[in-house]
This record gives C-alpha cells, structure tokens and sequence, in this order.
C-alpha cells in the first residue's frame, strides 16, 4: 500500500512539473495569436505587400500611409552596421578570455563583460543621447549626433557580451589535447587558435553571433532614444533612422485604440518578432547540428 | 649497437603549485633507441614526458627546476624557443587525437604552419609520413576524407603520421596504445621497432609486456622518483632493487 | 636562412595579434568604464536625501524620485514572485524528469525563442493579453505579468544551471536508500542547488528593474501623484522616468541633472544586484570544483 500511495505521488509531482513547464510553449504561442489579433486586421486596408515593401510610413497624415520598409531597412542596416563592430571585438574578447588572459586577467574581464551585458538598455540609450550625441555632433560636424551611426555603435556594446560569452564556452570546449597536437608539431600559439581551435569552435560562434544580432534588431529603447527618429530611407550612415521597435515604442502611445494606426504598429510588431524567431531558429539549428558533431570529435 | 647521447634530464624537479611531482630525475636517452618508462599510475612518467617538449608550460602554475640537455643546450633556458624545440621533439598521445579535418590536412598541418608552401613538396612528405606510420595503403584512396572516419587504431597512427611530417628527432609516445584494441596495438609495436631507426623514441606505458617487446631501455618510476633504470633486459631479468622487482613480477602496482 | 626569417615572422604576427586581441577586451572595459563615470560623475550631483525620498514637484522639473524607486521595487519583486516559482518548476523538469525526445525538444526551443522577444513585442503582447483582454488595465499587476514572461527564461537558464552542478552521486545516493523521486529531489538536489538558484533570482530581479519597453504601455505613467495602494495602480518607474525625462519633458535641459540623478539609482540598483550575483556566483563554481 505504501508502494502504491508513494507512486501515485511520483507521477502527480511529475505531472505538476509537466505542466509547469509547457507554459512556457502556451506563452510563446499566446504571444503569436495575440500579436496576429492585434495585427492583422491592418491587411484589411492595405496588402502586405504595399505593407512590408511600402515607401512611406505616415501614419498619422490623412490619407495615411502604412509602408514600413524605410523601418526594416533601418533595423537591418543598424544590426549590419552593429555587428561590424560588435562581432570582431566580441570574438577577440571571447579569443583572449579563453586562451591568452591569465587567471587574474580573466576574474576582472569576464565580470566587465558581464557587466556591460547588465546596463539597461534605457542607460546606455541615455548615455548616446546626452553624452555621445553632442560628441559626434562635434566631431564629425554633422546637423544631429542622433542618428544611425550613433545607435550602431550603442547597440554594439549591447551585443557584444552575447556574443563574446557564447564564443568563450565554445572556445573552451575545443578539446585540449587538439591544442596539445597542434603546439606538439611546433604550431605557434596564435596558428593553433586559427588553425584549429577557432575552425573547431566555428559553429558555437556562429551561434553567438546570430543571437547577439537577434538581441540588436529587437533592442528597443537604444534605437528609440539615439536613433533619430526620422522614418526614411538612410542615404549616408549619419542619417537619422526609426527602426521597427523604436516606431512601436514611439508611437503605440498615440495611436488611438484599435484605430489603423494601432494594427498597423501590431503588425510591425509581427515582422519584428518573425526576424527575431529566425534568428533564434537558425542558431537553435547550428547549435544542435553543433552538439552531434561535438560528440565525434 | 653504438649509443650516442641525444638528450639528458639533469637532476629535474617538478612541481604542481607547491605539489612535488618530480623528483631529482637524472636520465639520458640515446639516439635510435627506445626508451620505456614504466610506474604505476601517478608515478610521475607522463609527467616527465611532457617536460620534455615542455608541454606542461600550458598548465597554470607549474615550475621546473634542473635541466634537461637536448643537443648542447638547455630546453628550458630563457634564450630557447619552445616553438622550434617543439617541432624538433615530436609528441603522440594516449587518446588519437587527429584535428577535424581530412585525413591529407591533418598530415600537412605541421608543414603548412612551418612555412612550406610548395605543394608537391607537401604532398611528398604526406606521402612519405604515411607509408613510414604504415597507413598509406589504407588511406590512399581517401585522403580527402575527414579523419574522424577513421578507427580508432588508424587515427593513432595518423597521429603518428602528422607528427613524422614535420621531421622531429625525437617522438615522444604518451601510452600510445592504452585506448585501442590487440591488433591495433600490436600494428603500433611493430610501427615503433621500424620507426627507431630514424628517430629517437621515448614511450611511456602501464604495460610491462609492451615495454619489454619495444624498448631497448626501461625506467622505472615510483611516486615522482626514477627508481631505476637499466637495459631493459636486464631490468626485467635482474632488477637490481627489491622494489622494481616487486613492481615487475605484479607484487603492487 | 630564409626559415629563420619566416620563423622570426610568425613571431611577430602572434605577437601584433595578441596584442590586438587585448586591446579589444581593453575596449569593453573603457566602454563600459566610460559610461559609468558620466553617470557616475554627473549623477551624483543631484543625488541626495531630498532626490531619494520625496515627491516630485513644480510638474517634475524638481523633488525626488522616491515613486519611481518604489515602483520599480514593486514591479520587479512582484514579477519575481510569479516567474520564480514556475521558472524553477520548468528547470526541474527539465534537468530531472525530462527524458530526451520531441517533447523536451520543443519546451527547449520555446524557452530559447522566448529569451528572443525583442522587448517591445513583450509589450505589445503585454498590452493585448493581459491590459485589453484580460481588462487589467494599465496597472501594477499587467506590468508585473509582462515583466514575468520576460524573465522567465533568465531564471529557468540559471535553474538548470544550478541543478546541473549538482553532482549525480548525490541522486544516485539518495535513491540507492530507497528515497523516492521527488523526496531525491526536495531534499537533495534542491537544498544543494540553491544559492545557485537564488543567484538566478537576482539576476532576474536586475533583468525586470532595468527594462522599459515591455512596461511603457503595461503599467508605467509619467506622472502619478500618490504611491501605489492596489495592484491595480498605475506606476511610476526609473527606467521609464529617464526616458520621459529625457526625451518628451518640456524641459529637457532643465531637468538634466534629475535624468542623470535617475540613471545613477538604476544602474546602481540593477549593477548592484548583477556584482552580487557575479560574486556569489564565481564563489559557488570554485567551491563546486
């Protein structure tokens, strides 16, 4: 009888569990059905066509126009411009971190990194506004510091520490005794990490790059506070921007409620979360094709 | 056959953090001979090995002091480069490590990093390597395929193949059969006895019978200290301290 | 001897190459240094006893942020509250009933695209779920739901990791005295997973105080004239605060000084809580090893 009561609590506390944790496939797929409510009904007035590929984004002039392409241009041409800078000092970060720092060098860098991956994004959004804004604006003598060259840079910091911890665990989990060989045929230190430890380590950082550049083009408060706002086709890299997120954030608060302009910011929303899922998607894809390969080596 | 002294470990110390690991160890090894260091586990012989090629530099707080003698000069001198003496003292681990590449790539790595660039010369030597670790009739026909394919035994002596390429004068063997099966191992044996006519070979192993079968020479190492060495012969036959004989007839160990 | 040239070479080139790998994490370093002086620097001039514990005055261009500092202490331990107990009960089915197959293969792939969401789709989602559809308004209980889907991967990750470290002996042991499943868990793994797991709760607590865009149509106001009494209050909040401050005021100039004041008791608040869990945390892997 104990037996038997002592079973049935296993399989309740399992099942509890269970539960438990599918909420988090109930949360996701909420997150869907109620971004398409709010969204969709926009397609009603215009195609999503003229939608995604639309050249003008006025919202709020009379008759409106709904085309977001100057927004995802922006957001594609900010994570471009982001990744450039954040992708080679994040892997370098990660290459020193895990192979050259000594232990005391690693115990205040890797806490650094970490650091910087914990500022909240309104801070640093902040800190480009106030701060690094009127610098460009002196520098390079140019009419606003608030525009797309500046939220590359702010939001390349806010990648960087994805980045660079991704490639660190998959730099230290390149297998010693590969090091070992290598060093062993009279391989210097720096050809044994581009020979063999970054080839072995490729697709782990990959990975951190493809997430890194999926927390770029959803970050919202950089591009809404530095970005400049200006909902047009970019022509130089000084040249104010309003990528996906900034327009919702900047705008959802006026649009009148359930009015074109609100599904229309919805639907933003859609495009927004469906970049981001295939960013997600494809590294999920490397990482796993990642860990069988892993095994053999 | 004539000895000629081609390196030398002179009263060497070792030492994890403030762990004693070696012991006072005073050994010469001589060109075209093997070498065997046997022990128990954690005796120290690996240890050892790796000061040779100073792949224990690696390791976050070790120290050596003493020296070992390799051609004249002190390995671990300030003045010596630990890139070029690597590629002179060539290294096989105990488990087949071949980098995840082809089977050709893994050979001609250790020339490529070393500057050669002249691609018949490197399908030569890759060729050559091959035929020396006896694998060149196995992989002929797939040389561009990755090395991981291969079995076990087979990677080990690509190991072996990658490590000839680079011509070392020394090869050290790190229990080079311990992860494979009698057969494979039986190939590496017979590989070692035709590789010591080019090369000097110091082989660490747990296993006396493969000591006995591929060295001329056999030391023995017990808790960080060379307890003897001799002709392996002799040492098997007529060890002269009670505690090697204990060790070689099974008594501990 | 052209070999020793080239050998001479390869030095050179490790060398230029290290040295350039330093600088670029030197470079994380200024940055991150760079930004806390001017917030730092600046901040402290406006921060004082007054700036910490009094309303707002003269429509906010003076007096403190003491509603602010409440509100974002609410909203984040309110949002704790919920993502901590169904985090930690994800994780441990995860690392302790889960087998491998289809079934923890999507889980993973949610919780993976979940820690994805841009933050202003939380928002949005926040605003029609739980502010229109559930009709909670925009209110203490909508931010804190939204807050808590966002930071319900942070803490499963930091879960998993904690229950991962946990040695399997232990388990093995455990059962081996004929424990059941559940009592292994309760009484082992968990008691030894949890100053791990409570690091994770930290960092979620930092996570939720420091965002903006998932409670800017969810819950935060820019101005609320009394401190919250009910869940269903609007809030004010100092990720919030410094963005209306900085950007839509009509004095942004004027009240610099206030937004720098601002920045200075969030970062200090979310740096503070990240420095302890980093501390607790490297404390923990090297008693672990």
């Amino acid at each position: 009888m104990i037996i038997f009561k002592r079973q049935t609590t296993e399989k309740t506390m399992q099942w509890l569990f269970f539960t438990i944790a599918a909420a988090s496939i109930v949360i996701l797929i909420m997150i869907m059905i109620f971004l398409f409510i709010e969204g969709i009904p926009i397609f009603k007035k215009i195609s999503i066509i003229n939608f995604i590929f639309g050249k003008y984004w006025y919202p709020t002039s009379s008759p409106p126009d709904f085309g977001i392409l100057p927004l995802i241009t922006a957001s594609i041409v900010v994570t471009f411009l982001s990744s450039l800078i954040a992708v080679p000092l994040g892997v370098m970060t990660a290459i020193y971190l895990s192979e050259i720092a000594s232990t005391t060098m690693r115990e205040i860098v890797k806490p650094v990194v970490e650091m910087l991956a914990a500022l909240p994004s309104v801070v640093i959004g902040f800190f480009g506004m106030v701060v690094f804004a009127p610098f460009l604006q002196e520098t390079f003598d140019i009419a606003t510091g608030l525009n797309m060259f500046n939220a590359s840079i702010m939001l390349a910091f806010m990648a960087i520490p994805t980045i660079c911890s991704i490639s660190e665990d998959a730099i230290s989990s390149v297998p010693k005794t590969l090091k070992e060989a290598s060093l062993s045929l009279g391989a210097t230190h720096f050809e044994t990490i581009t020979r063999v430890v970054l080839p072995a380590a490729l697709s782990g950082i990959t990975t951190g790059v493809i997430l890194g550049m999926a927390r770029v083009i959803g970050e919202t408060m950089v591009v809404l506070m530095v970005a400049g706002g200006a909902a047009l086709m970019p022509s130089s890299i000084f040249d104010p921007v309003r990528p996906m997120p900034a327009s919702i954030a900047a705008e959802m608060a006026e649009a009148p409620f359930r009015g074109d302009h609100y599904f229309a910011l919805f639907a933003t929303g859609i495009v927004l979360f469906i970049f981001t899922f295939a960013f997600n998607m494809i590294a999920d894809y490397i990482s796993n094709k990642y860990k069988q390969s892993g095994e053999r080596v | 056959m004539e000895k000629t002294l081609k390196l030398s470990s002179q009263n060497l110390n070792f030492y994890y953090g403030t762990v004693q690991a070696l012991h006072d160890i005073s050994l010469d090894f001589y060109s075209n001979h093997v070498t065997a260091l046997i022990g128990p586990s954690g005796c120290g012989k690996s240890t050892f090995l790796r000061c040779i090629n100073r792949m224990n530099d690696l390791i976050p707080e070790t120290k050596v002091d003493g020296k070992i003698i390799f051609d004249g000069q002190d390995i671990y001198a300030h003045s010596l480069d630990v890139v070029l003496l690597r590629k002179r003292i060539g290294m096989v681990f105990q488990k087949p490590n071949p980098f995840p590449k082809s089977i050709f790539e893994n050979v001609a790595y250790g020339l490529k990093v070393n500057g050669i660039r002249d691609k018949r010369l490197i399908s030569e030597t890759v060729e050559e390597s091959l035929i020396k670790s006896a694998l060149w009739d196995e992989v002929k026909d797939r040389l561009y395929e990755s090395a991981l394919s291969l079995s076990g035994g087979q990677q080990q002596r690509l190991c072996i193949a990658r490590a000839l390429a680079v011509s070392p004068e020394i090869l050290l063997m790190d229990e080079p059969a311990s992860a494979l099966d009698p057969i494979a191992t039986q190939k590496i044996e017979d590989l070692i006895l035709q590789l010591k006519e080019l090369y000097t070979i110091i082989i660490v192993t747990h296993n006396m019978q493969q000591a006995a079968r591929v060295s001329d020479f056999t030391a023995f190492f017990y808790m960080g200290k060379l307890i003897e060495m001799d002709d392996t012969e002799t040492l098997f036959t007529r060890p002269k301290l009670k505690q090697t004989e204990d060790y070689i007839t099974g008594r501990f160990g | 001897m052209q070999n020793i040239y080239f050998h001479k070479r390869r030095k050179i080139v490790e060398k230029i190459f290290f040295g350039i790998f330093r600088l670029s994490s030197a470079i994380n370093a200024l940055a991150l240094f760079i930004i806390i002086y001017f917030i730092v620097g600046k901040g402290m001039q406006a921060i004082s006893w007054t700036f910490l514990t009094e309303m707002p005055t003269d429509s906010m261009t003076k007096g403190g942020i003491l509603p602010c500092i409440i509100g974002t202490f609410i909203l984040s331990l309110c949002s704790i509250g919920i993502a901590f107990p169904i985090g930690v009960s994800s994780a441990i089915y995860l690392n302790e009933y889960a087998k491998s197959g289809t079934v923890l293969r999507i889980i993973r792939l949610c919780i993976n695209n979940l820690a994805g969401v841009p933050s202003v789709v939380f928002g949005l989602f926040g605003l029609a779920f739980f502010v229109i559809w559930l009709n909670l308004g925009v209110s203490l209980i909508s931010g804190s739901l939204t807050l808590a889907v966002l930071t319900l991967p942070v803490i499963i990750g930091a879960t998993e990791e904690a229950l991962k470290a946990v040695p399997h002996t232990y388990r093995e042991a455990s059962l081996a005295l004929g424990a059941t499943k559940w009592q292994t868990i309760y009484k082992v793994v968990l008691p030894t997973a949890l100053p791990g797991i409570l690091t994770g709760g930290i960092l979620g607590l930092a996570r939720a105080a420091g965002e903006t865009a998932p409670i800017m149509f969810t819950a935060a106001v820019f101005y609320n004239p009394s401190l919250p009494s009910s869940i269903f209050s609007k809030i004010m909040a100092l990720p919030y605060h410094i963005y209306v401050l900085a950007t839509a005021g009509t004095e942004i100039e004027k009240t610099r000084p206030l937004q720098y004041g601002t920045a200075l008791v969030l970062i200090v608040l979310v740096l503070g809580m990240n420095l302890i869990a980093i501390i607790y945390r490297s404390k923990l892997r090297r008693r672990m090893r």
